[in-house]
């Protein structure tokens, strides 16, 4: 009962690595962007939240109905100003534009709310808990965080798959100048998808604020675990996001119920493996063009 | 002649301190057919590829219905009316064949053209609609990607090297369509290396010469030598 404990945890966790992963999967799907400062936009929007809830006297989530308007507006914009400039060339120029602007969101965070942590206060919703049996227990929080991944997820997939928008995410994805041919103005399908990546990510970040204590220097973990979950699930899928996360977040549950400290070592462990194993990831397809 | 739809004008396009095409000067009437003609690394591609956008010019003028576009991004010369069916058809492999048909007419330009239309005139694409872009024949990609193209209901339908790698059968079939495209009104103009099935089908031609044009003239009024002359920048009776 204990491991499938760990396990329900484990799939719950996974939901809001898939969260933090989805628009990186989506930018890097669509134009070929890592965006190093993913992380850092994530726990901006944690920030961003605090402030609101506590100026406007709301629950953080409630507070997100602004925050994810304006995550999608800043995205769309940071697109246009900074990384069209970066798309389709060096890939040095990526990392340099990104890792940047990565810097400067965490030094301008630590300059308005000081390095001590802080933590997003959704009430009783933090500590509820679906009580299975003595040893199993399902928190609100994490079942509505995996909830949110999942619809979040299957409306992207939808989006992409039924939408005259999303066909022209997809054949950009695919090659960006026979799409331009078919009269797709590129920069803005990046634009949009952007803000897409933004919009989601920022999301994560206040699910995340939710249920842990934040600063503002804990944007690249999170980083990290966005690029094990996309690797892991396969590079451009969407649903491989998904069971990324999840198979992510279960290793990291298994490896803290064996002991502790264990957790995000196999989470890395159960990354590299993939890695040597399957480097298309579970969903990915190998490239052919 | 009637009225010139398209005028290219001293054109200078160049990659980096590569330059390809020089001083080229290109005009096409509106309902002509006009073929360039040139052996490979000619520079054809590349004046395609300045006419729909994707290359910048270095220097000179690309007019289209009188308005200068050298400066007009791709996508915006597609909602124009100008339409290329890319060497290597470029088929999206993630759409559906019926998307990458419907993808094309996405622009929303009116016209003559529609997927009803389309697969009227490429029946073969009807029972690939639910395929993958994804595995098909080199023949049934450049049919789909020449359908895909006509869906922009363009004015100016440019075709890059259409028989390339197509067996000679596919590519009988392929040029069957431009009769077809013409009777729409539709102006074309094609890239080929193939110079017998190019000047089949075409009003007049230019012929490239490492980036310079070595010879323009109607079908008929050009003899075979002055042809191999300028694609080869040698005498005809010197091989």
């Amino acid at each position: 009962m204990v491991w499938t404990n760990a396990v329900i945890q484990g799939i719950l966790l996974g939901g809001l690595y898939a969260l933090f992963a989805t628009g990186l999967s989506l930018a890097f799907g669509v134009m070929r962007l890592v965006n190093l400062a993913h992380g850092d936009l994530a726990i901006f929007a944690a920030f961003m939240t605090l402030s609101i809830s506590q100026t406007l006297k709301i629950n953080p989530l409630v507070a997100l109905l602004i925050v994810i308007p304006a995550a999608f507006v800043v995205g769309y914009i940071l697109q246009r100003l900074i990384f069209d400039r970066v798309v389709g060339v060096d890939p040095a120029f990526q990392i340099v534009a990104t890792f940047g602007l990565g810097i400067v969101i965490q030094n301008a965070l630590l300059e308005k709310y000081t390095a001590d942590t802080q933590g997003l206060n959704v009430g009783t919703l933090k500590t509820s808990t679906i009580k299975v049996n003595d040893t199993i227990g399902i928190g609100w929080l994490p079942l509505l965080t995996f909830i949110t991944a999942v619809v979040v997820l299957g409306s992207l997939a939808l989006f992409l798959k039924r939408t005259k928008l999303g066909r022209a995410f997809r054949a950009t994805s695919d090659d960006a100048d026979a799409a331009r041919l078919m009269g797709i103005d590129v920069k803005r399908v990046f634009a949009v998808a952007m803000a897409l990546a933004i919009a989601t990510v920022a999301l994560a970040g206040v699910l995340f604020g939710a249920r842990s204590s934040f600063d503002p220097f804990v944007g690249p973990a999170r980083l990290i675990y966005a690029f094990e979950a996309v690797i892991i699930g396969g590079l451009g899928s969407l649903w491989g996001t998904l069971a990324g996360g999840i198979t992510l977040g279960v290793a990291q549950a298994i490896g803290r119920q064996i002991n502790p400290q264990w957790g995000e070592l196999f989470g890395h462990f159960v990354f590299l493996a993939v890695l040597v194993l399957r480097p298309t990831g579970m969903f990915g397809k190998v490239q052919t063009r | 002649m009637s009225s010139s739809l398209l005028d290219v004008d001293q054109l200078d396009v160049g990659y980096g301190d590569f330059q390809a095409l020089f001083g080229i000067d290109l005009h096409v009437a509106e309902a002509e057919t006009v073929s360039i003609i040139g052996a490979n690394g000619a520079g054809k591609s590349t004046l395609l590829k300045s006419i729909v956008g994707l290359v910048q010019p270095m220097r000179g003028d690309i007019r289209y219905d009188g308005v200068s576009i050298a400066t007009t991004s791709a996508h915006k010369r597609v909602a124009q009316g100008i339409a290329l069916v890319p060497e290597g058809r470029r088929i999206f492999a993630s759409l559906s064949v019926e998307e990458n048909i419907v993808i094309g007419g996405d622009v929303g330009r009116p016209g003559p053209w529609n997927k009803q239309r389309v697969l009227e005139a490429f029946p073969l694409l009807t029972r690939l609609l639910k395929r993958s872009g994804e595995g098909l024949s080199g023949g049934e990609r450049q049919t789909l990607a020449i359908a895909r193209a006509l869906m922009a209901n363009p004015r100016l339908l440019l075709l890059d090297e259409v028989s390339l790698g197509l067996a000679p059968i596919v590519v009988r079939q392929v040029y069957e369509a431009v009769p077809v495209i013409k009777a729409q009104g539709t102006t074309v103009l094609i890239v080929e290396q193939d110079v017998n099935q190019a000047l089949a089908v075409a009003d007049r031609f230019y012929c490239l010469l490492e980036g310079r044009i070595a010879l323009t003239g109607t079908p008929g009024e050009v003899s075979k030598d002055q042809i191999t002359e300028a694609y080869f920048g040698m005498s005809g009776g010197s091989h």
